[in-house]
């Protein structure tokens, strides 16, 4: 009973001491970086590669969002925020001038390069052949019925959408609203197509709200299935059913090209050099933002920019290639290597 | 008709309705068992090829030159042209120097750098290759298929089918996948780095809360009279044991960081956190073994003269520690299981060095699970469902413990 006592008695005693740990603000040894998921997998592999030859230690990147990581990246300047911060959709003004009210004033921003957004089916079915006014008609909530008028989307098969479709079910799978993934597809493919209607596009002048909650909204009556953000899960859904169709980054295409097989949009097939070269319709940039302050007061930074810059990560040839990044042309590279060389100032 | 009479009449019915119940009782076991039992054979199928990874034999000298400039894939590569010297165009090439990991220029490395008489020998070394070849040795990659759907293709399909039959091609035991943390390439991923995060993480938390949640639990038994503060308390503990677990990550992120101003990613905080939750898990199971050792073992000690302390330290707490302890490890497996906190203290994140101390960077089992699961090569699945297994490996060992310490020195009165 003693030792009971006693092991009690130690135990409490470590725990104090775990305690007393007092939360010091030693200088940060390495950098740290936040951000959109769909940068996640490139500012990684760049991290790793980089703390393997560098001698710096290798940065430590976390997964929290394209909006997450800029309110992370704006809270302020110090050792306890973070350098840099991924986005798959550009920096807003709105979250600059939060950036600028708690200090961080010098922001850089580097274009990395391109994501594709694919439309998938399983390669047990017929390959789709979409415009995207196909897509806009077969997934937003209302739908145009006449001129100036809309009418909730009676759409139930492909073929009701456009004779030349298949007349299978309209099903697809997608990422929710939470993902940046989602933000693109909207915006890309469903405006897309929904501006190519001639008085919808004219609204645009005159009710810009109307015309927005016309194009951005997606139907919720079954059409489109909310599949969660992790497209490995997707993908794996449209092989057990080859009458869905599914949304998700070129990268997971890519990997899956046995399994699933991208929908020509407008004609043109989601492949590496269509959508490098802009033909393919739906894709879009990724950034990260550098904050001005901390270069130089955290070791690595700017040679951390040189790898991420230079082409042998993200040139055409490069190693980010083979995680399926699309880059950029070689003018936008080097005019994006000279900002992240010199610090550029933000333009917005 | 007697009531003897409609007492027998209705047996029958009453013996079938008894055996029913007890066919539904088993039912429900089987059918949970069979869930079990699928799940165990998907994951352990699908994760069990991680304990073999492919490696490439090349045979290559180590000048001291390359050394000193650490070209040490320029070595490999040329190594490999001298094995298929028709390789001349840079397509070919490129498909070539494919064949083996990015890390394989640091596996190379490193083996030279245990043993430097090996500059300025020609000899052969093992050395990791890609991801997409290892797949297709594990046969992940259907070889029968069309070669615009295959990731290799028919070129290096050859290439490799060469390379099998000289033998310098083939699955070895994984040692990197214990031993290593994380990458971004599958073949060098490895789980001792979210490993020792949750070991690290659960140490801090079992440190925090076990004392902790005693304390509480004893002062509330044995000491605090019954009013309504102490009622107050109780209803507050059993709330807090319902409280989502997020809702813990954003009190950690907003006191322990933005407050204090601990570490971000730290097991530290990261502890803390996990104590906050299963603290109420702690209280509640030591109460109700406090509850469970008899009175009159405490008015013997008493009637022999011990004092309140003494009662409680000598006799109630003895008695009632295998069932604290039993509750202690239960709440710890649940945090071992937790990824929600963990997001908002930033520990999900890509951390490639194994954690050294508390209050170094790190990531926890789930959370690498969660993270590979989200990667898109193939080969992460394999790891993702290895790290599960792993992750349930931990699991059963914790609970194992709880199981053995009660049967060992639980006492019956």
């Amino acid at each position: 009973m003693k030792r009971t006592t006693f092991a009690m008695a130690l135990v409490t005693a470590a725990a104090l001491s775990g305690v007393g740990v007092p939360g010091q603000a030693e200088a940060r040894e390495q950098i740290r970086i936040v951000g959109s998921s769909t940068v996640y997998p490139f500012a990684t592999t760049v991290a790793e590669r980089f703390g393997k030859s560098s001698g710096f230690k290798t940065p430590v990147v976390e997964s929290t969002g394209s909006g997450g990581g800029l309110k992370l990246f704006c809270a302020g300047v110090g050792d306890q925020h973070p350098d840099i911060t991924n986005a798959s959709r550009r920096i807003k003004k709105s979250e600059v001038e939060k950036c600028a009210s708690n200090g961080v004033t010098g922001i850089t921003e580097v274009k990395i390069g391109y994501d594709g957004i694919v439309i998938a089916n399983s390669k047990k079915a017929v390959q789709f052949e979409l415009s995207l006014q196909d897509i806009f008609l077969a997934l937003a909530k209302n739908v145009p019925a006449g001129e100036g008028k809309t009418q909730f989307n009676p759409y139930k098969t492909w073929q009701d959408v456009n004779a030349t479709l298949p007349a299978t079910k309209i099903e697809v799978l997608g990422p929710p609203p939470t993902s940046g993934t989602r933000d693109a597809f909207v915006e890309l493919a469903m405006e897309g197509g929904c501006k190519q209607i001639g008085w919808i596009k004219a609204m645009k002048k005159t009710d810009k709200k109307a015309y927005k909650a016309l194009c951005h909204t997606i139907r919720e009556d079954g059409g489109f299935i909310e599949a969660g953000e992790n497209d490995n899960l997707i993908v794996q859904k449209l092989q057990a059913n080859s009458n869905a169709l599914g949304i998700f980054g070129f990268s997971f295409l890519d990997q899956n090209a046995d399994k699933v097989q991208g929908s020509k949009i407008n004609g043109v097939a989601p492949e590496f050099e269509a959508i490098a070269d802009g033909s393919y319709p739906v894709s879009r940039p990724l950034f990260f933002y550098v904050k001005q302050a901390q270069v130089g007061k955290v070791p690595g930074i700017q040679e951390y920019l040189q790898e991420f810059t230079s082409d042998k990560a993200w040139g055409e040839e490069g190693y980010l290639a083979d995680k399926g990044l699309i880059p950029m042309p070689k003018q936008e590279r080097a005019q994006f290597r000279k900002g992240a060389e010199e610090l550029a100032a933000l333009n917005l | 008709m007697s009531k003897a009479e409609r007492i027998k009449a209705g047996l029958a019915h009453r013996y079938r309705a008894e055996r029913h119940f007890r066919l539904y009782g088993i039912g429900a076991i089987l059918l949970a068992l069979g869930f079990l039992g699928v799940m165990l054979t998907v994951v352990i199928g699908r994760g069990v090829g991680v304990l073999q990874q492919s490696y490439i034999q090349l045979t290559l000298t180590v000048t001291a030159e390359a050394a000193e400039t650490g070209d040490w894939q320029g070595l490999i590569k040329t190594s490999l042209r001298e094995q298929f010297p028709e390789a001349r165009k840079r397509k070919d090439k490129k498909q070539l120097y494919g064949f083996v990991s990015s890390g394989a220029g640091y596996a190379l490395r490193r083996q030279v750098e245990q043993n430097p008489d090996l500059i300025g020998q020609r000899r052969a070394y093992w050395l990791p290759v890609s991801d997409d070849v290892d797949m297709l040795l594990k046969d992940a990659i259907d070889r029968s298929l069309p070669e615009s759907d295959r990731r290799i293709t028919d070129q290096e399909l050859a290439w490799i089918d060469t390379l099998i039959e000289s033998g310098a091609l083939e699955l070895r035991f994984n040692k990197g996948f214990f031993t290593s943390g994380d990458s971004r390439e599958p073949e060098l991923a490895g789980i001792l780095g979210a490993a020792v995060g949750s070991a690290l993480s659960l140490l801090v938390c079992l440190m925090l809360a076990f004392p902790l949640g005693v304390m509480t639990a004893v002062h509330l038994e044995e000491f605090a009279p019954k009013n309504r503060w102490t009622d107050l308390i109780e209803v507050n503990i059993n709330n807090l044991a319902a409280v989502p677990s997020i809702v813990f990550g954003l009190l950690g992120l907003a006191v322990f960081l933005n407050v204090f101003g601990l570490p971000r990613s730290a097991p530290l905080v990261g502890g803390m956190v996990l104590a906050l939750m299963t603290l109420p898990t702690i209280i509640i199971a030591s109460r109700a073994a406090l509850k469970s050792v008899p009175p009159s073992i405490r008015q013997a000690a008493m009637a022999l003269g011990a004092s309140p302390v003494q009662v409680v330290l000598h006799h109630i707490l003895p008695s009632a520690m295998p069932g604290m302890l039993t509750g202690t490890i239960i709440g710890m497996a649940q945090a071992l299981g937790e990824t929600a906190p963990l997001l908002m203290i930033g520990m999900v994140a890509f951390i490639v060095d194994v954690p050294q101390g508390i209050l170094e960077q790190a990531t926890a089992l789930p959370v690498q699970i969660f993270l590979w699961a989200d990667a898109p090569e193939r080969a992460f699945g394999e790891r993702t469902a290895a790290a599960i297994l792993v992750l349930l490996v931990f699991l059963v060992l914790m609970n194992l413990t709880a199981v053995i310490l009660r049967k060992r020195f639980e006492q019956r009165w």
